[in-house]
């Protein structure tokens, strides 16, 4: 089942997933960089499935490259949803 | 130069029985075993606090067994402060028979379900047999060797046995060793019936006339490994001595072990050798002891081969009946259950065992806990034989440490 995207439930479901991975929640905000927050590339793939599953927005790995915040992540997820 | 003597200064076991060594041994010497439908499964084993959020998310099972029983193992070594020793110089050995099967099993179902794109990326580095070893060595940032042992049943007794070697050969000082396992799946179950090894009944005992096979278990086993001489150095706690280990192969059958048992006794006397003991000498035997037939009949006569006589007067009793089999765990977790008899002076019984069977002959078995004691001027010494599919036989000698510090 997936929900019509918006910025807004875009960016508290990155948030609830990264802290599912394991990032500290008070630390996650839009300019955190991904070393501080000890999510690694394989996370961000499964970030991108994740978002693929509740949303249906195809995020490849390729996307993900390069992205080092949490605010290029979610411009990136944006940019595909069309958003 | 003598050959540096090993010393074992921690234990952590994660069994039915609960998390722990302790658990392991004062509710087997209590008569108790902890099967749910005939499988001895680690219904409350819980990995967090013990490992982060990120470590659970990130390990299959077996492999949070292994880093839970290693958190215990290094904690009781006195490592929970830092190591003791240069990174360098410690390495890190756990065995398994099949490594992350529910993690394999959920990704399949999700390439199935929702097609290669969905498959995690995490799929290899959880699954993979050597995942134990690596998260272990990740956590604790043990930098010496560090690998997977794949013997089937025989898996974790090879892992300590590999990792004596590396001390004794001075590769290194300290090693982190033992074996995890998770593998209550049904697909393994029903291949394990379909060959005939696993119970039917879900109730068979090891050396029972009336058994049908094994029961599966799950957990790990891990031990420290020092240096004696660094161990005592550094006033570390002596567990037990690891004074002995060999290993064969059957080259007999595929999984039938061979039933006159003579490369499984060539491992005993082997393993005797090394530790220079005689049969004389031991004064418990922790049996590999699985419930089938033909395991415990050819090890009967393996065990007849290579310790004559002496065999009919030595206590033995199988951890099998308490907890399982745990297959590439199992010597491992009876490692450990054989250092915490020794330690505490005390064997535990095969649980259940009422009509051993007499095709066995002449044995010793131990069905209520049995206080042990060396009659003779040698510490108390235990054997501890593991056997696998594929016709690998290991067998470890251990031996009770001298007032609790390394003599």
């Amino acid at each position: 089942m997936t929900t019509a995207p918006d910025r807004a439930s875009l960016t508290a479901f990155v948030t609830a997933s990264l802290a599912d991975f394991g990032a500290e929640e008070d630390l996650i905000t839009p300019d955190a960089t991904f070393e501080d927050l000890e999510i690694d590339s394989l996370d961000l793939v499964e970030l991108g499935q994740a978002v693929k599953r509740r949303f249906g927005i195809q995020v490849r790995p390729k996307d993900m490259d390069g992205v080092k915040t949490v605010g290029e992540a979610l411009d990136a997820i944006f940019r595909t949803a069309g958003i | 130069m003598a050959a540096r003597a090993v010393a074992v200064t921690g234990a952590g076991a994660v069994t039915s029985l609960g998390t722990g060594a302790g658990p392991l041994h004062q509710r087997a010497a209590a008569g108790e075993s902890a099967f749910a439908g005939g499988e001895g499964r680690c219904t409350d084993f819980d990995p967090v606090p013990a490992l982060s959020r990120r470590e659970a998310r990130r390990t299959d099972r077996f492999c949070q067994f292994a880093l839970v029983a290693a958190e215990e193992a290094l904690t009781g070594a006195g490592w929970s402060g830092g190591l003791p020793y240069e990174p360098e110089r410690v390495a890190c050995l756990v065995g398994s028979g099949v490594g992350g099967l529910e993690t394999f099993e959920i990704q399949q179902t999700v390439l199935a379900a929702d097609g290669p794109e969905a498959v995690s990326p995490l799929m290899v580095p959880m699954m993979m047999a050597n995942a134990a070893a690596a998260q272990i060595a990740l956590r604790h940032g043990l930098r010496g060797e560090s690998h997977c042992v794949i013997a089937a049943c025989s898996a974790g007794a090879q892992a300590i046995g590999a990792g004596l070697r590396l001390i004794r050969s001075g590769e290194a000082d300290a090693v982190v060793v033992g074996g995890a396992e998770a593998a209550t799946s049904p697909i393994v179950r029903a291949a394990f019936l379909n060959a005939g090894a696993l119970s039917p009944t879900g109730d068979s005992v090891p050396f029972d006339r009336g058994r049908d096979g094994f029961r599966l278990g799950e957990g790990a086993g891990i031990l420290v490994l020092e240096d004696a001489e660094a161990a005592r150095e550094r006033g570390a706690p002596v567990l037990a001595e690891l004074a002995g280990y060999a290993a064969t192969t059957d080259a007999h059958h595929l999984t039938a072990p061979d039933p006159a048992g003579e490369s499984a006794a060539r491992a005993v006397r082997g393993a005797l050798a090394d530790a220079g003991i005689t049969p004389a000498d031991l004064h418990y035997i922790n049996a590999h002891g699985t419930g089938t037939v033909l395991n415990d009949r050819a090890e009967a006569a393996a065990l007849r081969r290579s310790l004559g006589d002496a065999l009919a007067g030595i206590p033995l009793s199988s951890t099998k009946s308490s907890v399982g089999h745990l297959l590439g765990a199992a010597g491992a977790v009876e490692a450990v259950a054989t250092v915490m008899a020794l330690h505490h002076r005390t064997a535990p019984p095969t649980v259940g065992l009422r009509d051993p069977d007499p095709e066995l002959g002449a044995l010793d078995h131990v069905t209520t806990a049995r206080p042990l004691t060396a009659p003779g001027p040698g510490p108390l010494t235990a054997l501890s034989t593991s056997f696998g599919f594929g016709g690998h036989n290991a067998v470890l000698v251990l031996r009770a440490a001298s007032g609790g510090r390394a003599a």
